[in-house]
């Protein structure tokens, strides 16, 4: 096998790396029209979009190193602020979207977060009142 | 050969946000057009890169970062925004009562 094939092969699996990245972007946006909720809609965008972007960018640093010797440090960052924050950004979605009171699909069936939350809710009511009694 | 497969790529991208763009019209809440924002801009991030390979430039990886960083305020502020009605929180001290 000469040189010119292996070059040629890892152009194409690199192709197919970016390809299968293109897929799980569209399977996000599949999962996003098709789910009827909103904590359903945010794990299908969250995780495979997240996932479909790390391929393509990993991809893309792969040939910028084998094919055009450029190892890009800005590529690298990007690939590690994308994995760091597109999680962060679905859990903070999600919170806001249970705290503000946007109801679960109707079948669902299991809720845990409702007790723990009223019971916190309760703690905070119960505290502001005794701060209340002692400056009265 | 390569040329060929990146530009399907990106034409299935701007088929996801399509999608996502008529979850980001219909949404019932708001937390489904926010979410539908981040998944957009992660979406134009990828495109951004897969176009960088396209005409085989680098000049590109700084809007690559910026759209990252961008998206990734935005989807904090509006989220924080909706769950407790200000963006950033004022001092809560006995003094400013």
């Amino acid at each position: 096998m000469n040189a010119q094939t292996m070059s040629q092969i890892g152009e194409f699996l690199i192709a197919l790396m970016v390809l299968i990245g293109a897929l799980l972007g569209a399977l996000s946006a599949f999962g996003l029209i098709r789910l009827p909720d909103v904590y359903m809609r945010s794990h299908a965008a969250t995780k495979s979009a997240t996932l479909g972007v790390l391929f393509i960018l990993v991809g893309a640093f792969l040939y910028f190193t084998f094919y055009l010797e450029h190892v890009s440090a800005k590529l690298l960052l990007g690939i590690v602020f994308v994995f760091i924050t597109g999680p962060v950004a679905g859990h903070l979605n999600g919170r806001a979207a249970y705290r503000s009171g946007v109801s679960m699909w109707e079948k669902s069936v299991h809720d845990d977060l409702k007790p723990a939350l009223k019971r916190e809710r309760e703690r905070m009511r119960d505290s502001r009142k005794a701060e209340h009694s002692e400056k009265g | 050969m390569i040329q060929s497969l990146l530009i399907a790529s990106l034409v299935i991208l701007s088929l996801a946000i399509l999608g996502c763009l008529y979850r980001l019209i219909k949404g019932p809440s708001m937390n489904d057009r926010i979410m539908s924002l981040d998944t957009i801009g992660i979406i134009l991030l990828s495109m951004i890169a897969v176009l960088c390979m396209l005409f085989r430039t680098t000049v590109y990886f700084d809007i690559i970062l910026l759209i990252g960083i961008l998206t990734f305020i935005g989807t904090t502020a509006l989220a924080r925004y909706i769950e407790r009605g200000d963006v950033i929180e004022r001092t809560n001290d006995e003094s400013d009562r």
